[in-house]
């Protein structure tokens, strides 16, 4: 067994490896023990250190003994079966979890080498800086403009509406949505499309400035069309933002991810390089979950 | 056989029509291999008898209810001599309680003349008639209804289709009671209402500012001539309902925020059924609570700042009145809050908002129809009671704007007006009607600007 082997692997010729994996080197089974991740889970000066989390429901266990580091302005994907815990460690990175009474987090969560967990802990000021977007477009029944001029507002972000105005153009055009909505602004954004509706949440959470964006399976409800809207806009954002994405689509994370991350059952099984976790994964459970022998 | 007794009869024989249907679609399944072969669940073979078996049969029975009386009453009265026919309603109405009186026994035969004790002798052998004929009709039609029904149970014939749209009528001649209770209420009222307005112009009525409407009863009585108007009923009203609104509102409101977002599982399921109960203590109750509690204490206390208060007090009703209608307030907010999306909730919370600013901004709006919905029931509740007022407010119509007055209510003054003895044609009689009118108009108006208000400052989410 591996255990959060950083540099472990030697370097080889990635399509040898395709064509005839080298089953020695991989643990072999499908075991897992708590707290070892194959592949790269480390970084040098991350944005996010989580050492040894441990997420309960009651006295059930979700997530056990997740060691992991995300880099600054890295897009980092979560995939895995579904109730791998993949979600509830995303939760955990802005306490969106503290609504959930039975919900308890061990271990230590920093950002920027502040505990997120700190019981003086700011949630408000925490949430500010990771926004968060979810997998059911979740607009406000009011305005378009309102919707993104909501968390400007609470933060008091604009001294004047002139301000707020330049906050929600940007914001929108960062989203792409500007040219498609710069007429309707007072229009409800209830009546938009499922598409243009997540990407109004993108802009939502653009539009407090944060500098961390969790994505809860952004996708998951848009039509191809949409789906490559919103991936097209992630690696737009990717420069200025550190992006989590939780995604069930092993293409989209392919796509728009820098590292991969495998979960299963409640276990971080391995961290890699995103074509590394694709062409040639160094465990067997990652190897089986993108081959589609399950998931 | 009685009615009442016919009732229970029908029953019977539609459970057993049931029964025969239900055992012969089995009978005739068995031999094509199950019941899947019929067009229909035997349920519905079954339930389809029942039906045409009942449903005639109740319909024919309460027709024969509804006109018996009349047909017998005529029958009896052509019979008379023509001299002792009567001359008017009033003499006919008297001429017929003779004839029932005579026939139950109740009045001696010696005292009327012959023909109206062969009269009652002729009603006596017509109900008796008329109560078998109906007996043998309603169970014949019964049972050739559960016949006919039974000999239809055939795998190709579709009951299902038959069952659903008989019961699509009933759940409609249901919904059609309420409503047609209601257009009744409405014309009963405003019938009165205008004879009302032919004794008392409507002008004063509506704009007049003192209400005491003791008539006088005889021409040479020395007393009022009446006065009847209605403002300062309307004032007492609506001062008490607004200062149990003012109670209820904020109360109820702040309580099923604090039930839904806030408080533990535990505390609300402490909570919310206790609060529950105040609707359910009955307003006696409260009033007595009003009247020998609160009103008092409400006098006590304005003494001791040096203020005048009286002993019943629009503040005392009004104060109570708000914790009785808190729970109309509290438990409708508290379920249409609850109904708000979760993925709402969690978009405002992520974007960093506090909890309070979430309720406020975003739940608050998008639960709005149904706080105003909890808010209008409360209010129309207010508006209408009447034991609380009664016990606690006084009968002293003043015109006031003073919570620590005595004031009175335009329910109290129906229920002043309308108890004990009275003649129906006075003004002081008809006066209650003219109110109650008001009142459903106020109501109507009521309901009608809070869903203006809603229509324009409601969230839609989904």
């Amino acid at each position: 067994m591996n255990s959060m082997n950083t540099a472990a692997m030697p370097a080889q010729n990635v399509s040898e490896k395709v064509a005839k994996p080298v089953i020695d080197e991989k643990p072999e089974t499908a075991v897992i023990t708590e707290g070892s991740t194959v592949g790269q889970p480390f970084a040098d000066d991350p944005k996010f250190k989580l050492r040894n989390v441990e997420v309960f429901y009651g006295e059930n266990p979700a997530i056990k003994n997740i060691s992991l580091d995300i880099g600054r302005n890295e897009v980092i994907a979560f995939i895995g079966p579904s109730g791998c815990g993949k979600s509830t460690f995303l939760r955990c990175l802005n306490r969106m979890n503290d609504s959930i009474d039975i919900c308890r987090v061990k271990g230590s969560l920093m950002l920027d080498d502040q505990d997120i967990y700190d019981p003086k802990r700011d949630v408000v000021e925490l949430r500010a800086r990771v926004g968060m977007v979810f997998q059911k477009p979740n607009p406000f029944p009011k305005s378009i403009y309102d919707n993104v001029a909501y968390g400007p507002r609470i933060h008091g972000l604009a001294n004047r509406k002139s301000d707020l105005d330049d906050i929600v153009e940007n914001s929108l055009r960062k989203a792409g949505l500007w040219d498609e909505v710069k007429d309707r602004l007072d229009a409800t954004a209830t009546g938009m499309s499922g598409g243009q509706q997540q990407r109004l949440c993108i802009a939502r959470a653009i539009a407090v400035s944060p500098e961390v964006i969790l994505m809860d399976e952004p996708c998951s409800a848009l039509d191809p069309i949409a789906t490559a809207k919103v991936e097209e806009l992630i690696a737009e954002m990717s420069e200025s933002y550190t992006i989590v994405i939780v995604t069930h689509s092993m293409q989209q994370a392919a796509r728009v991810s820098d590292r991969t991350a495998y979960f299963h059952l409640g276990h971080l099984v391995e961290v890699n390089d995103t074509d590394k976790v694709f062409t040639a994964p160094d465990h067997q459970l990652t190897e089986s979950y993108i081959t589609g022998r399950f998931g | 056989m009685q009615t009442a007794n016919l009732l229970p009869l029908i029953l019977v024989i539609a459970v057993i029509a049931y029964g025969l249907a239900y055992m012969r679609s089995r009978t005739v399944a068995g031999p094509l291999g199950g019941i899947r072969n019929l067009k229909a669940l035997p349920f519905y073979y079954a339930a389809r008898a029942a039906l045409w078996c009942a449903i005639p049969a109740l319909i024919v029975l309460s027709a024969w209810a509804a006109f018996e009386g009349k047909v017998i009453q005529n029958l009896v009265v052509g019979s008379l001599p023509s001299e002792l026919l009567p001359q008017s309603a009033g003499e006919a109405s008297l001429l017929m309680s003779q004839i029932n009186n005579v026939a139950a026994g109740k009045l001696n035969p010696n005292f009327v003349p012959a023909d109206v004790v062969g009269a009652a002798d002729k009603l006596g052998a017509l109900n008796a008639q008329s109560s078998q004929f109906k007996t043998v009709l309603v169970v014949l039609i019964a049972v050739l209804g559960a016949a006919f029904a039974w000999s239809r149970v055939q795998p190709q014939i579709n009951a299902r289709e038959n069952v659903e749209r008989t019961l699509r009528w009933i759940f409609f001649a249901c919904a059609a009671v309420a409503v047609l209770t209601t257009v009744g209420i409405v014309f009963s009222v405003i019938f009165e209402t205008v004879r009302f307005f032919g004794k008392v112009p409507i002008t004063e009525f509506l704009f007049g500012t003192s209400w005491s409407p003791q008539t006088a009863l005889r021409a040479d009585q020395v007393g009022s001539d009446g006065a009847f108007g209605i403002i300062p009923l309307f004032t007492g009203t609506l001062l008490i309902s607004a200062i149990a609104l003012l109670v209820a509102v904020p109360t109820g409101l702040l309580s099923a925020v604090y039930l839904s977002e806030y408080a533990s599982k535990s505390a609300r399921s402490v909570i919310k059924p206790l609060l529950e109960m105040l609707a359910g203590v009955p307003t006696v109750v409260y009033g007595f609570f009003a009247a020998l509690t609160v009103a008092p204490f409400i006098r006590d206390l304005a003494e001791m700042v040096g203020l005048e208060a009286s002993s019943q007090s629009a503040l005392a009703a009004g104060l109570v009145m708000g914790i009785m209608i808190i729970p109309f307030v509290s438990s409708l907010s508290d379920d249409v809050i609850n109904a708000v999306p979760r993925t709402l909730r969690d978009g405002s919370l992520a974007l960093g908002a506090t909890q309070s600013e979430t309720m406020k901004n975003v739940i608050f709006p998008a639960a709005l129809p149904g706080i105003m919905g909890g808010i209008l029931l409360a209010a129309s509740r207010a508006i209408g009671e009447t034991m609380i007022v009664v016990m606690a407010a006084g009968l002293a119509a003043n015109l006031t704007a003073n919570p620590l007055d005595s004031v009175t209510t335009v329910t109290v003054q129906i229920v002043t007006l309308l108890t004990g003895d009275q003649e129906f044609d006075s003004a002081k009689t008809l006066a209650a009607f003219a109110l109650g009118m008001m009142l459903f108009i106020l109501t109507l108006a009521l309901n009608m600007i809070a869903l203006k208000v809603v229509r324009k400052y409601r969230e839609q989410y989904d």
